[in-house]
This record gives C-alpha cells, structure tokens and sequence, in this order.
C-alpha cells in the first residue's frame, strides 16, 4: 500500500533535482568531488546508499537497470538493490551488460566493453585518495585546490619500500583529465584502465561522505606510477575454471578444507555467456551441453 | 672573512620591516625589523612569551602578521597567493620543528619521509628519491640500513636528525629552525648542533633560528637578537651581544647561564 506513496524512483523531485545537479557539476569538472546533501537511505551505510541516490536521480521509466556487487548479479547487496528499484521505480531489471543502460556496481567494471549511452554508477566508501595519508580535510581540500599530489606518490613509495612493488591492488590512485587525482572506488587496479577512454558515463556516489564524483566519456584517466615502477594491471595467473577465460578478473574460491581452490569469473553474466557461447574451463562439467 | 665579505657585497635574501601581530590587545611581536644575508645564520633569544616563536610562525608563513613586509629575494611574501606560499614552503624554504613529531609523518617510513618534499616537487623516480633518501640519511649520520624503520623506531636524537633531513633534500635557501635541541639531552643536543654547524657551512644556508639556549646561538649564529615582551631589545654580531650586553634585559640573560 505504501509502495503507492512514493514518487519515481523512491527519491522526492527536489532531493533528485539536487543530485542532478551534483551530478552535472560533477561531469563539468572530471574527478572533483562534488558535495551533496546525502540523503539517508532504507538501508545502512556502506551498502551503497550513495551508488543508490545516484542511480536514483539518473533513472527514467524506459532505463533497464542491472546491479552487480563484485562482479556478480545475484550477491546479497546487488539483489536488494535490484530489488528495491524493481518495488519503487518499476523499471525493467536485467543481468545482461549490453542490454542494461544504467549500471549500479560495486567494486567492479564488467569486463565487457561498455558504450555510448550506458552509465556506470559505482558505489564508494571513501571517495578521498589522500585521506589515509592526511586526515583533515580542509588540508586534503586544499591540496586538491593548489595540486599538490606529491604525497599520493608518498604511500606509492612505501609501498615498493616495504614489499619490493606497487602492492595496491584496489581503489589504485589515478588522475583524470591531467587534473585531480582521484580514488576510483574499490574496484581492482585490473580495471583501472577501462576507466580511461571508456565511452560510458560513469558517477560515483558516496552516501556517508556526501560527496559525488565522476568521470565523463572518453576521458583521459592515468594511473599513476614512478617511472621505474610503472603501474601494471594484475590478476590471478590462472584461467577461468568454468569458461577458461584467460583475460578476465578471477575470484579465488576454496572448495573444501583441503586446500583445494578453483578460480571463476567475478563477472558472472560475462561467465555466463561465454559458457552459453560452448566455452569450457578446467572444473565444467564433462560432456554438459548448455 | 669570506663570508663578511658575501654578506656586504649581496642583497639581503630575507628583509623584514616593521612586523607586528597583536592578539586581541595583547601584542606577539612589535616592529621587529632585520636582513638576513646569503650564508647568514640570525639567532634569535629571549625568555619565554618574549614573541619569539610568533615572529618566527610570522616569518615563515603559518600566522598572517598584521603589519609590517617580509621580502624574500626581493619579493613581498606577504603579498604572494596561497599557491606561491606553499610553493616556496616545499621548495625554498624550510622549517624545522621543536617536536619532531609536528615535522615528520610518523606512519611513514624514514625513506618516505625524506623523499616526499621530493615528490612534492616531481620526483617520480624511484630509484632517485631512494638514493638521494640514502644519501641524506648519511649526511644526518642515520645508518643507511634504517631506512625503512618508521620514525616511531628512531630515538627522539635520530627523529630530530631525519627531521632535518627531510627538510634539507630538496636543497632550500633559507631555513626556520624553532628550538631544534630542545627536548634532547646535552650529549646529543652537541652531536646535532656539530651537524648543523657543518651542513649549514657546507650548503651555505640561511638560517634564522629561535632559541633560549644560548650555548646554541653562541656556536650557530653569526649575529643575534634579542627579544623581551615582543620588541627587539638588542641585535648584533653574537659574540659581541653575549660578550659585552648594553641592555639590562641581555645582561641579566647572559648572567643567568650557569658556569659549570
């Protein structure tokens, strides 16, 4: 009964207008981070109340929503995500990329090639890049202000210091546009290039920092490196067990307490089509026909 | 006599005029005026709340003075935007904290430590920054193999020393120094100021240096001056001032250091 009572899209018209604005600022000026009043969401923070006002605000009644949470669509977080657009704003749902135009994710970029018209809506935790290294924030705001990102390259160094190469392997710095260094959310240096030159939208929304970021197309996106250690996107040296995919980010999965592990896709709707293309890994079932 | 000489024929690095700053109705410092010349090391000295540590936080760009001009290299610091200010912090100038711990960042490795005014200014070698973190770890007398210990290993000596350090890589002209002994123990208070005494003579620094010790000006400082209540009581050449003080308020400082 109550489901009647709310507007499109769960947020109230003026509450959209706001983010919209955000959003908009946020696309003018690529990787700044734009404050917004975060409005508190029917769920706890850091589970993607930000990614959900964004997504929220960027959603009509023609849109096709699909939600991931570390790759795949049918974890816990994407599925009551999904499900709550599904009550409030009656959009169509899929779990197919090409076929999704807006994209809420968390922690990942599919590894299919996104295009023009698509928006990839991340979820964020702490949108700040320096705050680990200096906790105010009107010196992190100020150090944006006058580009001072020398101590971006600080933590860098300490970490080829202490374990002989650049072991951040998520939310990896990268500057966009030749400007503001920005945290690209957790997602897996793997995906860090796919940032740059991708020909969708892509926003990010922090609910609990109030801040809002984005990365418009086609934008130059470096991660940054030292000359000598220049950055390299990794992953697990291993195939796909289901699709033996050799290119894809793989998630390491413990089968018993033996020690015995298989690797998959974390992107389940590109495993999933690939096996659906006849592809078979290591661990697929023999003589199994889709 | 070289340096006499340098200090006569150029023009004065740091020139300030007049400087005041009052809090509320109170005054910090009051009409403090001085230049300080290329090579030069200006002590200044005075019990506690004579403003000296407020003209110094003045000088160097943490508190706006409410009158007065400082000139650096000829041009108004105090008219410079917040960029140019921070600009000259990380690359010309440098200030040496009291505590350590206010001047290094304790989660970070020494070598970090050193390099980052470094890659502050660009560095983005790796194998650079690390050699010259080496090198100035040498120079300050820290092992080369404790270069990646946090400063949260070091001994409060070593802390001040790395301190140092960090400041000095990027090679700046003029350097602020607030009680750099303080808090040290007499044994290790003269290791450091023998290290100071040799790298500000080898890099050819300008120094202005805050203190009460006056053992520290005594072996530091080529001229020297005095404070009390905010206002300049005396300057001039150290040896001259601590030797024959005109002023009663110098007089009776000099008389206070115990003879052992």
């Amino acid at each position: 009964m109550t489901d009647q009572a709310y507007n499109f899209a769960y947020l109230d018209e003026q509450t959209k207008r706001m983010i919209r604005r955000a959003l908009l600022k946020a696309l003018a000026i690529p990787g700044y981070q734009v404050p917004f009043a975060s409005r508190e969401m029917p769920m706890p923070y850091g589970w993607g109340t930000g990614g959900v006002q964004v997504t929220a605000a960027c959603l009509t009644p023609e849109d096709r929503l699909k939600v991931i949470d570390q790759g795949a669509d049918d974890t816990t977080n994407a599925v009551s995500i999904r499900r709550f657009f599904q009550r409030t704003a009656g959009v169509e749902t899929t779990e197919r990329t090409t076929d999704a135009t807006v994209i809420q994710t968390r922690h990942r970029i599919p590894e299919q090639p996104l295009a023009e018209g698509q928006i990839l809506v991340y979820q964020v935790p702490i949108p700040e890049p320096l705050r680990f290294l200096e906790p105010r924030e009107t010196e992190t705001r100020k150090m944006h202000e006058l580009e001072e990102y020398g101590l971006m390259h600080v933590k860098l160094y300490e970490d080829i210091a202490r374990h002989g190469e650049i072991a951040t392997a998520y939310a990896y710095p990268v500057r966009v546009e030749g400007r503001y260094v920005m945290d690209p959310s957790p997602i897996p240096k793997f995906d860090n290039p796919k940032l740059a030159g991708n020909p969708a939208i892509q926003l990010f929304g922090a609910g609990r920092e109030a801040r809002i970021h984005a990365v418009p197309p086609y934008s130059d996106v470096v991660s940054l490196d030292f000359e000598d250690h220049p950055f390299a996107a990794s992953k697990a040296d291993h195939e796909c067990d289901l699709c033996g995919s050799a290119g894809s980010y793989l998630d390491e999965v413990i089968t018993d307490d033996r020690g015995t592990r298989m690797f998959v896709c974390s992107d389940t709707d590109f495993c999933a089509s690939r096996q659906a293309q006849g592809h078979r890994g290591r661990l697929s079932p023999q003589g199994a026909t889709p | 006599m070289t340096l006499m000489q340098n200090a006569i024929t150029a023009a004065p690095l740091l020139s300030v005029q007049g400087l005041t700053k009052r809090y509320g109705a109170r005054i910090g410092c009051a009409g403090v005026g001085f230049d300080l010349y290329p090579g030069e090391v200006l002590g200044i000295v005075g019990e506690s709340g004579s403003g000296k540590s407020t003209l110094l936080s003045c000088l160097a760009g943490h508190q706006r003075p409410d009158e007065g001009r400082i000139l650096f290299d000829g041009a108004d610091v105090l008219a410079f935007s917040e960029a140019e200010r921070r600009r000259l912090l990380r690359g010309d100038w440098a200030y040496v904290h009291q505590n350590p711990r206010d001047g290094l960042r304790m989660g970070v490795s020494a070598g970090g430590n050193v390099g980052e005014r470094l890659m502050a200014v660009g560095a983005r070698n790796y194998a650079a920054i690390r050699e010259s973190a080496t090198d100035w770890l040498g120079r300050v007398e820290i092992a080369a193999d404790r270069i990646d210990d946090r400063p949260s290993a070091f001994s409060g000596g070593m802390q001040q020393r790395l301190q140092i350090a960090r400041n000095l890589v990027t090679g700046p002209r003029l350097v602020f120094m607030d009680e750099p002994t303080g808090g040290l123990d007499v044994s290790v208070q003269a290791r450091l100021l023998d290290l100071l005494r040799g790298l500000v003579r080898d890099l050819g620094l300008s120094v202005v240096i805050v203190t009460h010790d006056l053992a520290v000006v005594r072996l530091l400082a080529d001229r020297l001056m005095v404070m009390k209540s905010g206002r300049v009581v005396e300057c001039g050449l150290t040896d001259q001032v601590l030797d024959d003080p005109q002023h009663a308020y110098t007089q009776l400082l000099v008389s206070s250091v115990l003879q052992v």
